[in-house]
């Protein structure tokens, strides 16, 4: 795992071997804004899990301190009732630089899990920002939590949040003002043109209430995609995702380590700054030099 | 390649003082160390069974309540039973000079004393990875 | 002997340890607004600036209460009689980890710590023994337990019952505050909306049965060891005091019957000036606060009356006979500051539990201030120092910018869920360690005027694997010889009452009685209430 996590040279011919044994997994993603009860929620629904006797593997990812390097990956300390369970495996990441919610090597990880037969597999995004987006490109059912205070600021979340989520959790429904959250999500989710609107539920992630019903909807959610074989869409586009990621990173070290580039590229940030030079013009320059160079390389 | 050191920071037990088990863990982060924190009240199983998901290259544990030589031992054992010898287990805490030469002998590594720099044991650990 | 002296200047010398600036000289400018019937008044008088009693230390000292604890209840009872044969005048019970937790020393997560920190306290029986031939109708005990609480409480009403001492005779105090668990000292059992709930129930079981004891201390002390500011420590600490008043009102108890049976507990740390600026500000804010927010009738309601303890915290391993020292200036501002009780620090507490003679030592420093320094012959005697007044309403202005923060985030109970307070400290504490560090501050001994060969070593008290045998042996005669029946009905009759609006108090009391161990009390509890986990930190 380490090794893929550091994007080994290994790594690739271990993905190459394991990669045909995947692909039986439910892949569930987690995201929401921070102290949410992601966490929380991560714990009890694998408990749940595992009382339908399936196995599985969470991937939890905090993000990387952009001074140091360095990170503190603290989710776990909510899911310590896990610890000992032998069905379940918890995995920590940091984003080690990638925006987005989730690390670079997050599917990779997901993978490795599939592959050592793990039933289910529950990513948890990172809590920064409003709400962390990328998460739904490798999930088959995402969820997004959020909490009654959120009430005022969902107007104003993130574009794309109601489009991501398959379904929505408000959490901390103990608290006042659950009920009005859920109407809010709803009647905005009304306005759009959906396929399936999503379902929102309500729980209590400290108690555990609502879990089994959102672990019910999570079953439903996938029968939905297999029914209308929707699934195939996702894993397409998922997949796409993954060859586009790995080529553009081929194509970034290329462009990047070449000499002649970084040469030219600091001439060009010279010239920009001194107002000879639009940055679009420079990128223009840039592609023709690679575009030039490219068959040597 | 992008190697990280990962390094659990674990409070055994019930001693629920984890001022310096904190500190020490923001001060591996800002040295650039992953740092998996557990929170408190874990049981030596708990710590070696997360050390191995994690794959930890180091475990560090805080005790306070003097009970180190009960747990500094058992989480030894648990290592080596589950082949996880390539773990270095170090610690912190009230540690009297006798205990730690019983618990040098078991194989823990460097165990550091109250008031210790936290930059020492960020070398420490430096040197011991070869970073 | 060799020594490194640090000769860099880069120290903070304007501003206090908590990071409050201070400039070099204070002159009557600083304190212009300043009115003294209102701001200050008379000793015993609205706002309790000056102190709480018309006559504070002529009328009667502190009590001197040495905080004490280890091995079995056998052990520690010896040590008891040790101290009040020696002039103290106030017992205090350290108990140890899995007591602390609400755990029977024989329970596998017990191991290792049993009467390591503190005594072993599994039944009825074991408090007994602590307690034998001591006058329980005439010490006043205070007791450091937090999430079992409400048991221990039970054991120490029962043990006293078996020596024919009435409730209602009882003079004491048990620490019992929960919020700080939750915030810093991180010994909690269950959730905090039944924590809550419990904890109403002693303020009214008190004021019908035990009227003359102190159910709840808030506690800033421990607060502070995990490393928060000074304001940190005064306003958490507040806002948890007020938490608890709000509560008991939101349960239909008078306000002025369970207030006054409120206390509080506060750290004494390195910057002098400062905690007597602390303990000044904290009495001024309760009063204000309980009268105007709470509407606090009687005068006993709006008092704060509080225990102090050196920090411990700020003892050091290296040359730990400067520790003797330093706690001396930590208890003489604790006394300017009017503190009722005070517990000094010994030497060596940084290794392991203190020895007699370091016990008698920091028994003695209080001794000392008391009797041979002449700083408790007059009240307040900083009260109007141009900077001990302003620093005095500094720390008041900033716990109320702390208290704008929490009600924003909807009052304290909330603000500990999110992780607030507890990120606040941890932050602070981080500083704290860079600034050692980078020897901003100097730390006599650890980071300036270090003896280059020293050894550290101490004679230390052992605590070896005969107390956790022994207790283990009691509890399980115990079990053998009990009547069991018995025992799983009060427990079945106990986990009844958590589902109702009953009283819990009284349903604990037979279980203790019956002999059933505080783990098991504490089980039946749990199964009902669920437990506690921290949120996340980082
Ligand atoms: N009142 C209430 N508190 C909850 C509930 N669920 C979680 N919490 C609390 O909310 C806090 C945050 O929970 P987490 O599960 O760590 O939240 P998270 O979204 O994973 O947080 P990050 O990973 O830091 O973004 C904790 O203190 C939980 O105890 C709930 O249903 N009700
Ligand atoms: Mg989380």
């Amino acid at each position: 795992m380490t090794l893929i996590e550091n994007n080994d040279h290994k790594a690739k011919s271990i993905l190459n071997t394991l990669y045909p044994r995947t692909g039986n997994a439910w892949r569930i993603g987690i995201t929401g804004p921070p102290g949410a009860g992601k966490s929380t929620l991560v714990e009890k629904l694998a408990m749940e899990c595992v009382k339908h006797n399936l196995s599985v593997g969470i991937v939890c990812i905090d993000p990387t301190s952009p001074f140091s390097g360095g990170a503190i990956l603290g989710d776990r300390v909510r899911m310590s009732s896990l610890f000992l369970d032998p069905k379940v495996f918890i995995r920590s990441m940091a984003t080690r630089g990638s925006l987005g919610g989730i690390a670079k090597a997050t599917k990779q990880m997901c993978d490795l899990l599939d592959a050592f037969k793990k039933d289910i597999i529950i990513i948890e995004t990172i809590g920064v920002g409003q709400v962390e987006l990328d998460v739904a490109g490798i999930a088959f059912t995402t969820i997004v939590v959020l909490v009654p205070e959120a009430g005022d600021s969902i107007q104003t979340m993130k574009a794309g949040l109601m489009e991501i989520a398959d379904i929505f959790v408000v959490n901390k429904s103990d608290r006042d003002g659950a009920d009005k959250m859920v109407m809010e999500i709803q009647s905005i989710l009304e306005m759009k043109d959906f396929d399936r609107i999503p379902v929102v539920l309500k729980t209590i992630g400290t108690e555990g209430k609502g879990v089994t019903d959102l672990y019910k909807s999570i079953l439903e959610h996938k029968d939905y995609l297999k029914v209308t074989n929707k699934i195939k869409q996702r894993m397409q586009s998922t997949i796409q995702t993954e060859i586009t990621e790995i080529v553009q990173e081929h194509i970034d070290k290329q462009v990047w380590r070449n000499p002649k580039i970084k040469l030219a590229l600091n001439r060009f940030i010279d010239n920009i700054i001194n107002g000879r030079q639009t940055p679009y013009h420079a990128a223009d320059k840039i592609y023709a030099i690679w575009k030039k160079l490219g068959r040597k390389i | 390649m992008d190697k990280k050191l990962r390094i659990l920071v674990a409070k055994p037990g019930l001693d629920g003082h984890d001022r310096g088990a904190k500190v020490v863990a923001r001060a591996l982060r800002d040295a650039g160390f992953e740092v998996i924190y557990t929170g408190l009240h874990q049981t030596p199983d708990m710590i070696v069974a997360t050390a191995i998901q994690e794959d930890v290259n180091a475990v560090g544990l805080s005790i306070l309540s003097g009970a180190h030589m009960t747990i500094f031992p058992n989480v030894m054992k648990l290592l080596k039973k589950k082949k996880a010898v390539d773990i270095l287990l170090f610690g912190g805490g009230i540690i009297p000079d006798e205990d730690k030469k019983a618990l040098y002998k078991l194989g823990v590594g460097k165990l550091f004393g109250p008031g210790t720099d936290t930059a020492e044991i960020v070398a420490y650990l430096k040197k011991y990875f070869k970073l | 002997m060799k020594q490194k002296i640090n000769k860099e200047n880069n120290r903070i010398n304007d501003a206090t340890i908590s990071g409050i600036p201070v400039k070099i000289i204070y002159v009557p400018d600083d304190i212009k607004d300043l009115n003294y019937d209102r701001d200050l008044g008379m000793p015993g008088q609205y706002p309790y600036t000056r102190g709480v009693r018309q006559t504070m230390y002529r009328g009667r000292l502190w009590t001197m209460r040495q905080f004490s604890g280890f091995g079995t209840a056998k052990d520690t009872n010896k040590r008891y009689k040790f101290l009040l044969a020696h002039g103290e005048t106030g017992l205090s019970v350290a108990f140890d980890f899995p007591t602390l937790y609400g755990r029977d020393s024989d329970e596998e997560i017990s191991a290792g710590e049993v009467g390591k920190c503190g005594v072993a306290i599994s039944s009825l029986a074991d408090m007994e023994t602590l307690f034998d031939g001591i006058p329980m109708a005439e010490v006043s005990t205070s007791m450091t337990i937090n999430g079992p609480a409400s048991v221990i409480w039970a054991f120490y009403i029962a043990a006293a019952e078996k020596q024919g001492v009435k409730s209602k005779q009882l003079r004491g105090t048990i620490q019992n505050d929960i919020l700080k668990e939750y915030i810093a000292q991180k010994s909690w059992l269950f959730p905090p909306k039944p924590s809550m709930r419990i904890i109403t129930d002693i303020m009214e079981f008190a004021a019908q049965h035990v009227p003359q004891w102190n159910t709840i201390s808030i506690s800033g002390y421990h607060i502070r060891e995990a490393g928060s500011t000074a304001v940190q420590e005064l306003a958490f600490t507040l806002k948890d005091g007020l938490t608890y008043v709000e509560e008991g009102i939101k349960a239909g108890l008078d306000v002025d019957v369970f207030a006054p049976r409120l206390s509080y507990f506060f750290n004494s740390h390195l910057d002098f000036f400062e905690e007597i600026a602390k303990y000044r500000a904290a009495r001024r804010i309760w009063a204000r606060e309980m009268k105007n927010t709470y509407k606090a009738k009687k005068p006993e309601s709006l008092l704060l009356r509080f225990h102090t303890q050196t920090a411990g915290c700020t003892l050091t391993a290296q040359q730990p006979e400067n520790n003797i020292v330093r706690t001396a200036f930590q208890g003489l501002a604790a006394v300017l500051g009017g503190t009722q009780s005070l517990h000094t620090n010994s030497m060596d507490e940084t290794w392991a539990l203190p020895t007699e003679k370091a016990v008698l030592i920091a028994l003695r420093t209080q001794q000392l201030i008391a009797y041979e320094t002449g700083v408790a012959n007059v009240i307040d005697p900083l009260g109007g120092s141009y900077y001990v007044e302003s620093l005095t309403n500094k720390m008041e202005q900033e716990a109320y910018n702390y208290f704008k923060k929490i009600d924003k985030m909807g009052g304290m109970i909330k603000a500990i869920e999110n992780g607030y307070p507890q990120r606040e400290i941890a932050n602070a504490a981080y500083n704290y360690q860079k600034q050692v560090e980078q020897k901003k501050r100097t730390f006599v001994g650890v980071n300036d005027f270090i003896l280059a060969d020293e050894k550290l070593e101490m004679p230390i008290l052992k605590i070896d694997h005969r107390v956790s045998e022994e207790q283990n042996k009691r509890i399980q005669t115990l079990r053998k010889k009990r009547n069991n029946a018995q025992v799983a009905k009060v427990l079945k009759e106990l986990k009844r009452v958590c589902q109702t609006k009953e009283n819990v108090m009284y349903p604990i009391l037979k279980a203790v009685k019956a002999y059933a161990t505080l783990g098991e009390i504490c089980a039946a509890m749990k199964e009902i209430f669920g437990v506690y986990k921290e949120p996340p930190m980082f």
